[in-house]
């Protein structure tokens, strides 16, 4: 999408430079494209409209009407607007000095509070808290089975004592006082923002309870809605912050912008798995790219960074630049990134990748593939994986059987590891442009 | 190689965290037309100026139709429009027209007839599973669910409150357990019992997640083994406030699955679903039903022209 933006941006300003100037009709054209992408996105109409408003007013300005290059201009100003909306620079989760602080999560059915308490548990735990969960949904049919066995899970207890919410609320809070938990995480009912006995009941939990903060759970694929939500429950409970959940589909993600621009309050966390430790820190320069359609290598670089043995990756790094990078090291890094998640995950972080996803489909990306290849390169000996140039035919049919595939599959890893250290003396010649490098890349076709 | 690329992505990426220098606000854009203007404009009837088409656009685009489909409708309906018609009436009917031939909600025959809902997660599977149960006991029909969602915590629990509720009868077995496992199960019990119609329940997922999706295609691939023939019905659950992510969930389990049916939940709210549409034009899967609560008796048959007048906002 970003490409296909930026290049219907080119088009508009294309006549620009045989002017040397640009027309405020250009630019009006360019914001047309940018509404349509953000409205795509799922970012909603009336948030767009403003939006586009402050677009507009810099975009007006001299620095671009004067650049050479007004696509881009353009496009960085949006990025900006978009990062600056949703937050701007990333907003740390503190809590504050209260004993117990209290948490109360909220939001509409489905849309990931109940998983997302527990999540919310296990990370303060791990930050050295004791968190109590509390489950107050006593609405949906064995949600507080639901909360008792994530509870087990994490290894934070739950607490839901009470015929009602509040009453449950209640009794968790002195629970907690009592047996020196510092903060309660507690999960409400789903309820939509039109239902006023539901809302009254969250108002009540709320007065209750007295919660430090209240998080409210989006579902990251939620349409033009959201805004809508997200006003109505601020109104009712005023919310604190949200948790962006599900973050980890290719959803765009509009519903991010139109959140915190009707609310004004950030988003903290990002649900990025179905497993517990599956939340991140929310991060809104990484998502104004994810809305434009321009990956998320940040989240990658992060994800890699927590994940991959740093001195290894380094050590790797270091010899693809003086192109000594070995079947050795191959093996290594290919059993590193495996720690990541999915190749599918991470292959949709990479900027391109997303638009191209029929492309991805098309490749057919299939970990068992990997493992052939691992088997592969385990059936070389330490010498041929160092200087594979000295595999000739008997070697290949000893490693074909070793590993117990065709010969014609090892010459095809043969074939593109060769490619593979010329593509990475390439990119290392670019020296981290992490944006240009990786948006350069071609994908190979993976060996049959 | 795929792996490779990910790797030299990484570690040539490093360092790269440039952050956008904050902006400056400029003052926003005077709002198009006030809201007032706009709603005499769609129930002015008769007179259809360019005013009028832009708020049916933007009508249809926050009903969550696309921004792109909601072009190309008005424009194709203002092409044949002719005054003094009522042009939100005309959308509405051109919208209503899409879903014209398709096939409504029948119980499947069969013995028994065969149910599997799928849908990503919170969607409202388990609920919509609950209240089709209600439906079909209420028909008059002996009903089985399958709680072959054996990954979400206390998912089969949530599903044995509706077959008390409903009198279902419940085949499951412990968390973890291989849900393709418990789809046969259920054939089998579905059968002995001569349940009329068996509900197959999934675990949500994510459709970009191959393996899982890969897994859903085997529960499938069971039921039909089990049974002698495909399922009846594959019902995907929509979140009625989905945007346009839906075109690549309702993608994604059609590849997998083949999706029969749509069932719009959560239409209660404020969100009007107007993803369906572009789903319908785009796969031509039908929309089946629609949730509308959490009650038992909150589920109904889909009805083409409620929901396209609801879209262009009456």
């Amino acid at each position: 999408m970003f490409d296909s933006l930026s290049g219907r941006l080119n088009a508009v300003f294309g006549k620009l430079r045989s002017r040397g100037k640009l027309h405020p009709k250009q630019v009006d054209a360019a914001l047309d494209d940018i509404r349509t992408a953000l409205l795509e996105a799922d970012a909603a109409l009336e948030v767009v409209d403003d939006f586009l408003g402050r677009v507009r007013a810099r975009a007006l300005s001299d620095e671009v009407m004067r650049s050479l290059t007004p696509a881009q201009q353009v496009v960085k100003i949006v990025r900006d607007e978009l990062t600056v909306t949703m937050g701007g620079e990333h907003r740390p989760f503190t809590l504050p000095g209260a004993n117990p602080v209290v948490i109360m999560m909220a939001g509409l059915q489905g849309s990931g509070k109940t998983t997302h308490a527990a999540k919310l548990a296990l990370h303060l735990k791990e930050k050295g808290r004791q968190p109590l969960l509390v489950a107050a949904d006593l609405q949906r049919p064995a949600a507080v089975e639901q909360l008792m066995t994530l509870g087990r899970e994490i290894g934070v207890p739950v607490s839901s004592e009470g015929k009602d919410p509040v009453r449950v609320a209640k009794n968790a809070i002195k629970q907690a006082t009592r047996e020196g938990r510092n903060v309660v995480i507690v999960d409400t009912a789903g309820r939509l923002h039109v239902d006023p006995e539901m809302m009254k009941e969250a108002r009540r939990i709320r007065d209750a309870a007295r919660p430090h903060l209240v998080l409210m759970a989006c579902d990251a694929m939620t349409g033009q809605d959201a805004a809508t939500q997200a006003r109505a429950f601020m109104r009712e409970i005023d919310t604190t912050g949200f948790v962006l959940t599900k973050l980890d589909g290719d959803a765009r993600g509009g519903a991010a912008l139109s959140i915190t621009q009707v609310t004004g309050r950030p988003i903290y966390f990002a649900g990025t798995g179905e497993r517990a430790q599956d939340l991140e820190p929310f991060h809104p320069d990484r998502m104004a790219s994810r809305i434009l359609g321009m990956g998320d290598v940040l989240t990658l670089i992060e994800k890699a960074e927590k994940e991959l043995d740093q001195e290894r990756a380094a050590e790797a790094a270091e010899k693809m630049a003086r192109s000594q990078f070995t079947l050795e090291d191959f093996l290594v890094q290919m059993r590193e990134v495996k720690k990541l998640g999915p190749l599918q995950d991470l292959l949709a972080m990479l900027p391109g990748v997303p638009g191209a996803k029929q492309q991805l489909n098309d490749l057919e990306v299939d970990e068992r593939q990997m493992a052939r290849t691992e088997a592969i390169i385990t059936s070389m000996t330490p010498e041929e994986r160092r200087n594979p140039a000295i595999i000739g035919g008997s070697r290949r049919l000893r490693i074909a059987r070793g590993s117990g595939v065709t010969t014609h599959e090892v010459n095809a890893v043969l074939k593109e590891f060769a490619q593979a250290r010329k593509m990475m003396k390439s990119m290392m010649g670019m020296a981290g442009m992490a944006g240009r490098a990786a948006r350069g890349l071609r994908l190979p076709k993976p060996p049959r | 190689m795929v792996a490779t690329i990910v790797v030299v992505a990484v570690v040539t990426s490093r360092g790269d965290k440039r952050r956008a220098p904050p902006g400056q606000r400029g003052p926003a854009f005077a709002a198009r037309d006030s809201l007032g203007a706009r709603v005499r404009a769609i129930f002015g009837g008769g007179q259809a100026g360019p005013e009028t088409w832009t708020a049916l656009e933007e009508a249809l685009v926050r009903a969550d139709v696309g921004p792109r489909a909601a072009a190309d409708l008005v424009t194709r309906v203002r092409a044949s429009f002719r005054p003094p018609a009522d042009p939100a009436a005309v959308l509405a009917a051109e919208v209503a027209k899409t879903f014209a031939d398709d096939p409504s909600w029948r119980a499947p025959a069969g013995s028994p007839g065969i149910v599997m809902v799928v849908g990503v997660n919170g969607s409202g599977k388990t609920t919509t599973i609950g209240k089709l149960a209600s439906l079909l006991a209420r028909e008059g029909r002996r009903v089985s669910l399958a709680a072959s969602d054996t990954f979400r915590a206390a998912a089969g629990e949530q599903l044995e409150t509706w077959a008390s509720r409903t009198g279902a009868h419940l085949v499951g077995q412990e968390r973890g357990a291989d849900p393709g496992a418990v789809a046969y199960d259920a054939v089998q019990a579905a059968q002995a019992r001569g349940s009329d119609v068996l509900i197959v329940d999934t675990a949500g997922r994510l459709h970009t997640r191959e393996p899982l999706m890969q897994e859903l295609a085997k529960v499938r691939r069971v039921l039909e083994k089990a049974s002698g023939r495909p399922p009846d019905e594959v019902l995907l659950v929509l979140d009625a406030t989905t945007g346009q992510n839906g075109i690549a969930q309702a993608r994604a389990f059609t590849e997998a699955v083949g999706v029969t049916g749509i069932v719009l939940a959560k239409m209660d709210g404020t969100a009007r679903g107007g993803i369906a549409l572009a789903v319908r034009e785009e796969f031509g899967v039908p929309v089946k039903l629609v949730g509308t609560g959490e009650g038992t008796d909150d589920l109904e048959p889909f009805d083409a022209e409620r929901f396209a007048r609801s879209l262009v906002g009456r």
